[in-house]
């Protein structure tokens, strides 16, 4: 199951694993919504090593492929979260994701 | 070791130190610049598994799109200095106690199943454009034409969004 001499599939998912925790921990632990964002960005990423990794491993160029459509997706979800936030500050003047307490703002 | 394992450990590493300096860092301008760091580690690891359209797109799209706009709403926002977030004591302990859950989790699933080779080892060239081009228009054409309406939709969207209110009384 050697992808690099050495380096098995299982290294790749590990390194993909604890990406994705670090993720899923700054997701839960800032308060700040573009630092939440940028931690969804690092999920996407992990997922994408262990993508990347798979397609190496079962020597099908697919799972590359997979990977190029996550990117398209995270790139327009980061464009309109960004204008999301930046709307929110206007009327809330804070990115702080606790200030969102009400439906009417 | 050889040298692409020294590449691997290494890489890895940084990425990992890297990832933990975006989280735990208190200015998020040097969050963002942290997070460039990761998406440089990755792509050289992209570049180890032999993907290199991916590498480059990865570094263009990410280094180079997103990395900007986070970097441009924050400057804008004028969030680029130092302040003290209000975390409760107890949301932090229940974001490590999750963060691990989820870890350990994941770790024994993957090191408790076994893996099967796939029937031909990969080409080097596999992950040049015109390998990649030939199975995103073939077998991927119709996900490739949505993502290309995904893109108009967020477009507009984002332009509506980030519109300033003239009816506003």
């Amino acid at each position: 199951m050697e992808i690099l001499p050495n380096i098995t599939i299982q290294h790749y998912l590990w390194l993909s694993t604890t990406l994705f925790a670090l993720g899923v921990f700054g997701v839960l632990l800032r308060r700040n919504a573009i630092l939440m964002f940028m931690c969804i960005e690092l999920m996407l990423n992990a997922v994408n090593i262990a993508l990347v990794a798979f397609s190496k491993v079962h020597g099908d160029t697919s799972g590359q492929v997979f990977v190029f459509f996550i990117m398209v997706v995270a790139a327009a979800e980061v464009a309109v979260g960004l204008a999301i936030l930046m709307m929110l500050y206007r009327n809330l003047r804070t990115t702080d994701t606790d200030a969102l307490n009400n439906l009417k703002g | 070791m050889s040298l692409t394992e020294i590449a691997f450990y290494f890489l890895s590493f940084l990425a990992i130190f890297s990832a933990l300096a975006v989280i735990l860092s208190k200015n998020p301008v040097y969050s963002v610049l942290y997070l460039i760091v990761t998406f440089f580690s990755i792509a050289g690891h992209y570049f180890l598994m032999n993907a290199q359209f991916l590498a480059a797109v990865h570094i263009i799209v990410y280094a180079g799109a997103i990395m900007v706009l986070f970097l441009y709403v924050i400057m804008m926002l004028n969030l680029n200095e130092e302040q003290e977030e209000k975390t409760k004591n107890w949301v932090k302990i229940a974001a490590v106690v999750s963060a691990c859950s989820i870890m350990l989790i994941l770790v024994s699933l993957i090191s408790k199943s076994t893996y099967t080779m796939g029937k031909a080892p990969m080409a080097g060239d596999a992950g040049l454009v015109q390998n990649l081009g030939k199975v995103l228009y073939k077998d991927y054409l119709l996900p490739f034409e949505l993502a290309s309406v995904l893109f108009l939709a967020a477009m507009v969207g984002a332009v509506y969004l980030s519109k300033k209110e003239t009816s506003k009384s």
